[in-house]
């Protein structure tokens, strides 16, 4: 057998560009760690002193339960709140916004809609209802409900735009009204998947919810961050304790729900 | 003919889905008030898309259907969901909406008539309650009202969407090729049932078909197409090779 030659012949073509652009991932990352001084030994003194915070984290102090118990179930209710109301504008949302039912006039402005409630994180929106509607539950609960509209809108719409659309010929065929082609041929299709997001989202929202309260918007938030201010740090321990249980609950419970929906 | 025997009249129907492609060019089609019609051709030639023309699935770029004395290409939305109410459809596919039960899916051949709120309640009247049980009976799925759609068999699928067609009470009932995904022998069970069905109560009958005896066996009229034209108009029994060479080009295939 006559000797390849030549580089027409290479079984394997490289890269440059691929490989550049590693190197100037690396060159990045180097010059990032140097300038926020991510150091060995910025890191070991850091270390010193974690371990004389967390030595004061133990034992935790539940003295004060009352306080707690009134936070977390704040934070619970918003929780519950802004699910509930984020799927009831999400789900109308999502389909007006499926290019696969809706004209452009109707998916553009539902689409709009959508990646505004999704461009600021939950807690710089929750800052602008504090601003907005003052200290409170309330400011939390429209914060939240505007993340979920924003996150299950998106889902939801994706979930609709891959139905089969010859379920739903067959009941158009029928002579349907619309509302009655959505409730029998896309609304089968899409529930199981939407229960899923839905779960997902109030996982999300009661993590979300202990945290709106750190910029005034209720819930344990608050009672955590003021303990941190004032260093009772055996309380922020007992705080913490508690949202992990709470977190932890809400994951048995949404796969509870999940069953009960046979999804 | 007189115009009181023809239940539905297609005239000069086109469709362009492409400006200057058209894929039916010029329809004109008379159907008489009963009896099935079979509409043969090769792939691609229009035959969906001339039955969905006729119950607007597909918007035709000109041409009039007439049916009970009302142009359909021109009903406005509404006219038009209370026309498709009387005209029932049966898919290749099924397109039963398969997470529903099978009594569900039957009931949605009443949705034009039941309002939404009710009819998201499940709160249909007694009377369609018990025509949905009786076409069961009919089709033979007495046994399977609860069963969801998608645990059925493909034979049994197709008889739900049959049921449901006929919940409509159709005053038409359109098949776009019914028996294509199914074996032999339930493509001539289908084929009966429809026959049967078709022979109770008078409403025409138009089915698209691919296989060409199946047409000969059920058929009481065979219209040929070919390149979006008709080519063949008659009885099944007047249907020689001569024709299908016509309507099919080359002859290989009859051998």
């Amino acid at each position: 057998m006559a000797a390849r030659t030549g580089s027409n012949n290479a079984a394997f073509v490289a890269n440059w560009a691929a490989r550049m652009a590693w190197l100037v991932f690396a060159g990045y990352f180097l010059y990032a760690a140097s300038h926020l001084e991510l150091t060995p030994a910025r890191f070991l003194s850091g270390l010193d002193h974690a371990g004389k915070f967390l030595a004061r984290l133990f034992p935790p102090d539940f003295h004060r339960w009352e306080l707690l118990a009134k936070g977390m179930l704040e934070s619970l209710q918003i929780a519950v709140l802004a699910s509930t109301l984020g799927v009831l504008i999400a789900a109308p949302l999502a389909l007006f916004a499926a290019r696969n039912l809706m004209p452009a006039w109707a998916t553009w402005p539902a689409r709009a809609a959508m990646v505004l409630c999704r461009s600021f994180h939950p807690v710089i929106v929750a800052i602008l209802f504090v601003k907005a509607v003052g200290f409170g539950a309330l400011a939390g609960i429209l914060a939240l409900t505007v993340a979920s509209v924003g996150f299950l809108g998106k889902l939801m719409t994706e979930a609709i735009e891959e139905i089969s659309l010859k379920q739903v010929e067959a009941v158009r065929a029928t002579g349907a009204p619309f509302i009655s082609l959505v409730t029998y041929a896309v609304v089968p299709q899409v529930f199981s998947r939407f229960v899923g997001f839905v779960s997902y989202e109030t996982d999300a929202n009661l993590r979300n919810s202990t945290m709106v309260g750190i910029v005034g918007a209720g819930g344990i938030g608050g009672t955590l961050f003021a303990a941190f201010q004032r260093f009772d740090y055996d309380f922020v321990c007992a705080i913490v304790l508690t949202i992990i249980a709470l977190i932890v609950m809400g994951e048995v419970l949404t796969m509870r729900i999940k069953k009960a929906f046979r999804v | 003919m007189q115009p009181a025997a023809t239940a539905l009249q297609i005239r000069g129907l086109t469709k362009e889905y492409v400006p200057g492609k058209p894929v039916l060019s010029g329809i004109d089609l008379e159907f008489a008030p009963r009896g099935i019609t079979a509409v043969i051709g090769p792939s691609g030639t229009g035959k969906s898309t001339l039955i969905r023309c006729i119950n607007r699935l597909v918007e035709p770029t000109s041409g009039e259907v007439m049916f009970e004395g009302r142009d359909l290409v021109k009903l406005k939305r509404g006219e038009l969901r209370a026309a498709r109410r009387r005209i029932g459809m049966v898919f290749q596919e099924y397109n039963l909406v398969e997470r529903l039960s099978v009594m569900e899916n039957l009931l949605c051949g009443r949705l034009g008539y039941v309002s939404p709120f009710k009819a998201w309640l499940r709160r249909y009247p007694q009377r369609d309650i018990e025509r949905a049980f009786d076409l069961l009976e009919t089709v033979g799925l007495a046994a399977y009202a609860h069963a969801r759609a998608d645990s059925l068999s493909g034979g049994q699928r197709q008889r739900v969407g049959i049921a449901r067609a006929m919940m409509q009470e159709p005053r038409l009932l359109l098949a776009d090729e019914p028996t294509s995904s199914l074996d032999p022998k339930t493509s001539v069970e289908i084929m009966a049932l429809m026959q049967t069905l078709s022979g109770m109560h008078a409403f025409p009958v138009i089915i698209n078909i691919h296989n060409v005896e199946l047409a000969r066996r059920f058929a009481d009229r065979v219209v040929g197409m070919t390149g979006g034209r008709v080519v063949f108009d008659g009885s099944p029994d007047a249907i020689t090779e001569e024709h299908l060479k016509t309507i099919y080009g080359g002859e290989d295939w009859l051998e």
